[in-house]
């Protein structure tokens, strides 16, 4: 089959210095878990540049309100209410249109409502600890929730995770899949933090912490943080616009 | 000199212990949505060989991964994928080309239902062999390693596929192979680390 049509510029490189190192033995589970050969790396195919698309038909109305979508109606999660936003990009500085966002976090008082999870802060019953949301025709995006807990976990004998928002994010291609974590400012856990400390550049770990947002807060309601999300981009040549085979 | 207009990519963070509440709720009894995205891959009668893939991801003392989320994506039966960046022909539009799997709860083995995918080309119009493309996320995984499937039984697609024919180390290969075990079903394992470490790709 042949393609007659101009095809957009490939991925460009990942600077894999802005993220973590695979192995960080600070962060005990690393060490078993990172791959020791060097990555092959290759140019993009269209296996990468494709991906999967979710339309608002995926979502419910209340998936993105992580105070009411698992409460008993008429109820609210317990905590500190907050409004995160913020702008899916990529590398090119262009918004990443129709995206899905998923989210999970533990409640107010740092435990997850999970089968693994053993800490002895109780569960709300009012809250499930995910939800989801698209960006819109700018790539902006919106969801509300209740302030996560810092939470104790085992890996030193007394380390803390930093309150955070686990983020999973699609991106219009598999080659931009991404998984990260939202940061609050002013978080004393932050710079304690072995899996914060994956990351070797503090510059970069500086851009998953979210500043508190006054212009975006709900008077009498809810406090606002903006976290903006940088995808990877492609190259944009018309150099490279021709067709295969050419 | 003019400032570089740099917009870096948002560092990545692991997916913690707890990726299964945000990405397969309703597997971790969250009934939040009306299921978990990615669980099936077909959404009617699909064209071409199904088949089922097994395997498991093994860390470097020879465990296996109970925490992790695995994601695959594919063309169909004919090549094609099921997305607008798709330009050569419209794909089968009972298959996603995406699947998505928690593991199973006890013992952390993945499965996912769907169908030999057809072959795709390279940048420069080679054919590529049939393959899928794999994102692994786990606690202890700093950031997703991405890695492919081919298949042992297409020997002839597979000697000119621009990626595996590039492999400095072919001994290697293997670890890229999904075996086939009987009609329909192949097995995948995934080895982080030790002497038959799967390869993995920056792509
Ligand atoms: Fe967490």
């Amino acid at each position: 089959m042949k393609n007659n049509t101009p095809r957009r510029g490939g991925f460009m490189a990942r600077n894999r210095a802005g993220h973590p190192t695979a192995c960080h033995p600070p962060y005990k589970t690393s060490v078993k878990r990172s791959p020791q050969a060097a990555l092959l790396s290759y140019p993009s195919s269209l296996s990468e540049e494709s991906g999967p698309v979710f339309g608002p038909d995926v979502l419910g109305p209340l998936d993105n309100d992580m105070i009411t979508n698992f409460a008993a109606p008429g109820e609210m999660a317990i905590g500190p209410r907050i409004v995160v936003h913020g702008r899916v990009t990529d590398e090119s500085g262009r918004g990443v249109p129709r995206t899905l966002l998923e989210l999970w976090q533990a409640n107010a008082g740092g435990r997850y409502r999970h089968k693994k999870e053993g800490y002895l802060a109780p569960l709300d019953p009012n809250f499930g600890g995910c939800g989801r949301c698209l960006t819109d025709e700018d790539g902006q995006y919106e969801f509300r929730t209740i302030l996560p807990g810092p939470y104790p976990w085992p890996n030193g004998v007394n380390d803390w995770r930093p309150a955070h928002i686990h983020f999973s994010v699609f991106g219009s291609s598999f080659a931009q899949r991404l998984i990260t974590q939202m940061y609050f400012e002013g978080d004393p856990l932050i710079w304690r933090c072995p899996i914060i400390g994956t990351i070797a550049d503090k510059s970069a770990a500086e851009r998953l912490i979210a500043p508190l947002d006054m212009k975006r807060t709900i008077p009498m309601d809810a406090r606002a943080y903006k976290f903006d999300i940088v995808l990877r981009g492609r190259r944009q040549s018309y150099f490279e616009n021709r067709r295969e085979g050419l | 000199m003019q400032p570089f207009d740099d917009h870096p990519e948002t560092p990545s963070q692991t997916a913690g212990p707890y990726v299964h509440i945000g990405c397969t709720p309703t597997f971790c009894d969250i009934n939040v949505y009306s299921g978990d995205l990615g669980a099936s891959m077909k959404m009617g009668p699909v064209k071409g060989e199904e088949i089922t893939l097994t395997g498991s991801i093994y860390d470097g003392l020879g465990g296996a991964l109970k925490d992790a989320l695995i994601e695959i994506w594919q063309a169909d039966a004919d090549g094609l994928y099921n997305a607008p960046e798709e330009t050569r022909g419209q794909a089968d539009p009972n298959f996603t080309g995406w699947g998505r799997s928690p593991g199973d709860m006890q013992t952390g083995a993945f499965r996912f239902e769907t169908v030999k995918p057809g072959r795709v080309p390279w940048p420069d119009g080679r054919l590529q062999a049939p393959h899928i493309s794999v994102w692994i996320v786990a606690r202890g995984i700093n950031m997703g390693l991405t890695t492919r499937i081919y298949f042992d039984d297409e020997a002839t697609a597979n000697a000119e596929d621009p990626i595996l024919s590039r492999i400095e180390h072919q001994n290697r290969i293997p670890t890229l192979l999904a075996k086939k075990t009987a009609p329909g079903q192949y097995q995948y394992d995934v080895r982080l680390q030790g002497p038959n470490e799967t390869i993995f790709l920056d792509i």
